[in-house]
């Protein structure tokens, strides 16, 4: 039996109300900046400020909300009705992120601008293992323990981080202390673990988006155990893109075995008034077929996501790809299903 | 033969920052079709490369390639990169030891045979050194802690490696006659154009301003030093600690003498790739992400004199019959629903077969829209397997598919 009912909250309440950090990851292309946009909408729903911060310098929240690319400052990318929160973008990049960690430190002033001439910046942005990782959750980190007397500083209560795929999230995260084993002491060890310690709290949680399909599943399985090894807390797997559920387990059953009752089908076709010539019915029970075979393979897979002893929220395939109208009917379901 | 690759600067990174590459103005002729199999017969190509972002079916398709071909007569080797678990199994690669093995349950009947191995990055890395340099300074370099890092996690250091044992396997092709085929997958990079760009990435870090600067104690006199130098070191020093910064310098001056054969190595890779007997195919999604990537990589392709075969849209969904609107197939729905008969297998699959054509229309527009501003290059549609591609039959069934394209129109069919 899986988490999601064992702890069964009333639906449409929240399942993480103390965490203030939600990570996205997941394999590559099952969703991750669209969920990550689609949490950050259902948080603002629910009276938060959010931050939604991506960190691969890919513009995927820009484009997804058709605006033009997301400068490293904290946008108002929307704002609901009356009593709801706004949601704000952040792309982060290294290089910024590090002049502004030195300038924030260490008042650099010319010495920054020779470790640009140097290379450096490109260096340890670009190149040095793990240098790179802690400047951007090291931003992250810096916008989620902003104090409401700073002024001008603006406290979120809620960050969505767009994170990098599942294949990289423990490394990203710093789990293996990869940084540790390479810079022993030094400002940027302790920033790293200053880091981690956040990471490692109750006000994180690391999502999971997977497909119900064989590899991201298994990516899923096997970076839930990375997480929870290296102490990382693990929330929910948000299983996107389910196909529609318009057949019962009967009627798959008589597409698989081919046994349909074919004089009936007729019968409710005329009745619906297409045409029912031969090809035509042939070829709605060959879709159905297909389909049907479709759910078989996403029901086993559904299975093995059930034994993750995570929550999990499904989402559906949005036939016509995702435009912001689409987005906020994931964030609804996402609200609904209790991750926001 | 062309010019060799002149080193590209960090813009030059996406080419997004170049012009845009297309027709001006749209034709209307129909999109060619891609001829997979005269592709694969063709024995002049020795060499095929699967391209594309993540998760779009690279690993897939060149398998299926492979299989293809050496059912059809080819001698053949597929470096694949990160095959799913299942289908590793099936192929008999699960072990990760750099080594091509004969795949099981290749029909020989055509005379061809069928080789498969998986790309183990860090230790293609290490015999790169070893090859290098002596013994013992290959010891140095392979312990030191710098080095462990870049040769296991520095992004980019697989795509390097994936081109060095292409390299090392064409070398071996031409001197053993094992293989008259390569056929190459390439790693998950979020961006096709990662492929191209890695090696010379890895090639700008080993050699660039800051490696250079690491180098200047080690080697001499003080006045080559800038006055800036001190100040830099005492600020990296304080960012990231004074053995990091042991290490690094330590890696590179065991490493700078090696530096000329390894840019040598990827620059004949490089030329390799521009060669008339690489063919390069481009996977990708009927996606808009994976479709702009892939309309990048196309137009880098040719920016590079670098051979382009074609296309190949994977995964695309595909209606059974078109005579059915969807907007028809929805008010039948409402007529039934009206009668009280709102559920039941009719009403599940006009729904169904509603969704589907809303599905493959916008893959459909999507794929146009490459067609139109690439109309010069042929393309090969996939539809999807309602179930995963896990063993040598599902191989031979995309394989049939790829090579069926020619019987059909440039309309999506199948499955
Ligand atoms: N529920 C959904 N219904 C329909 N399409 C979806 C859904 N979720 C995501 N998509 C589409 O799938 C594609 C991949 O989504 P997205 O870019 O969010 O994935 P990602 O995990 O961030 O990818 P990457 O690994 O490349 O960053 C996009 O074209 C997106 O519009
Ligand atoms: N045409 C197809 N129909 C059904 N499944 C497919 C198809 N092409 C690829 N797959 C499945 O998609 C997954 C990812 O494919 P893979 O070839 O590993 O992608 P890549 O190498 O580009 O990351 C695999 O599980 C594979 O079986
Ligand atoms: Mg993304
Ligand atoms: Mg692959």
């Amino acid at each position: 039996m899986s988490a999601q009912h064992n702890e069964s909250p009333s639906p449409g309440q929240p399942h993480f109300p103390g965490v203030q950090l939600h990570i996205v990851t997941g394999k590559g292309g099952t969703g991750k900046t669209t969920v990550a946009a689609a949490l950050a909408l259902a948080l603002a729903s629910r009276g938060k400020t959010v931050l939604l911060c991506e960190v691969e310098g890919r513009q995927g929240i820009a484009q997804l909300f058709d605006v033009p690319p997301l400068p490293y400052e904290e946008r108002l990318i929307a704002r609901g009705p009356a009593g709801s929160g706004d949601a704000y973008a952040l792309a982060i990049d290294a290089e910024s992120a590090l002049l502004e960690y030195l300038d924030m430190y260490y008042r650099l002033g010319r010495a920054g601008k020779a470790l640009d001439r140097f290379g450096v910046v490109e260096f340890a942005t670009t190149i040095a293992p793990g240098v790179r990782d802690v400047l951007l959750t090291g931003k992250v980190y810096e916008a989620a323990n902003r104090n409401r007397r700073n002024k001008g500083a603006r406290h979120y209560d809620a960050i969505v981080m767009d994170a990098p795929p599942t294949g990289r999230i423990a490394q990203f995260l710093n789990v293996n202390n990869e940084l540790a084993g390479l810079a022993k002491v030094g400002p940027i060890k302790s920033q790293a673990d200053t880091v981690t310690t956040l990471l490692r709290s109750p006000r994180t949680a690391i999502h999971l988006v997977t497909v119900l399909e064989e590899m991201p599943v298994q990516e899923t399985g096997d970076g839930i155990a990375e997480l929870r090894g290296g102490g990382l807390p693990v929330g929910g797997v948000v299983v996107n893109m389910v196909r529609p559920q318009d057949l019962d387990a009967d009627e798959r059953k008589h597409l698989l075995e081919d046994d349909v009752d074919r004089g009936e089908l007729v019968h409710r076709l005329e009745q619906a008034g297409v045409p029912t010539d031969e090809l035509l019915v042939e070829a709605l029970v060959e879709e159905g077929r297909h389909h049907a075979e479709r759910r078989r393979l996403e029901d086993s897979q559904r299975e093995l996501v059930e034994m993750l002893d995570a929550p999990s929220y499904e989402l559906p395939r949005l036939p016509g790809g995702v435009d912001m109208a689409g987005l906020y009917e994931l964030a609804e379901a996402l609200a609904q299903g209790g991750l926001a | 033969m062309n010019a060799p690759p002149s080193p590209r600067s960090a813009t030059h990174r996406s080419s997004r920052a170049t012009a845009r590459v297309g027709p001006l103005i749209a034709t209307h002729d129909p999109a060619l079709v891609l001829d997979v199999d005269a592709l694969l017969d063709d024995r002049s190509r020795a060499i095929i490369v699967c391209c594309g972002s993540g998760g779009v079916g690279k690993t897939t398709t060149s398998a299926s390639l492979a299989l293809r071909a050496a059912e059809r007569g080819r001698k053949v080797v597929v470096l694949t990169i990160d095959p799913a678990r299942r289908l590793a199994q099936s192929m008999g690669i699960e072990a990760l030891d750099n080594t091509p093995r004969p795949v099981p349950g290749v029909d020989p009947a055509a005379g061809g045979s069928l080789d498969a191995m998986m790309l183990d990055m860090k230790r293609t890395f290490d015999e790169v050194v070893q090859s290098q340099a002596s013994p013992e300074k290959a010891r140095q370099i392979l312990d030191n802690p710098f080095y462990i890092a870049v040769s296991s996690s520095f992004a980019g250091t697989q795509e390097y490696m994936a081109m060095e044992k292409l390299g090392q396997l064409d070398q071996d092709a031409r001197a053993s006659g094992r293989w008259d085929l390569i056929v190459v997958d390439t790693p998950p990079s979020r961006s096709a154009l990662d492929f191209l760009d890695a090696p010379e990435r890895l090639s700008s870090f080993l050699d660039g301003r800051f490696m250079k600067l690491l180098l200047v104690p080690a080697r001499g006199p003080a006045r080559l030093m800038t006055a800036g130098f001190g100040m830099v070191t005492n600020a990296i020093t304080k960012i990231i600690g004074a053995q990091v910064l042991q290490d690094m310098k330590a890696f590179v001056a065991a490493f700078d003498t090696l530096f000329g054969g390894f840019r040598q190595r990827a620059q004949r890779t490089f030329e390799l790739l521009q060669d008339r007997r690489t063919a390069f195919l481009v996977i990708a999604a009927p996606e808009p992400d994976a479709l702009r990537e892939a309309a990048y990589f196309v137009e880098r392709l040719r920016e590079e004199s670098m051979p382009l075969a074609g296309l190949v849209v994977n995964r695309a969904s595909s209606a059974a019959d078109g005579s059915l609107s969807s907007h028809a197939a929805m008010t039948g729905v409402e007529k039934l629903r009206s009668a009280g008969q709102g559920d039941g297998l009719a009403v599940g699959l006009l729904r169904l077969h509603a969704d589907r054509l809303v599905v493959v229309e916008r893959e459909k527009r999507l794929t146009r829209r490459f067609a139109t501003s690439h109309p010069d290059v042929p393309t090969a549609v996939l539809p999807a397997l309602s179930t995963d591609v896990h063993d040598l039959d599902g191989l031979r069934r995309i394989g049939d598919l790829l090579g069926a394209q020619m019987g059909h129109s440039s309309d999506q069919q199948g499955a």
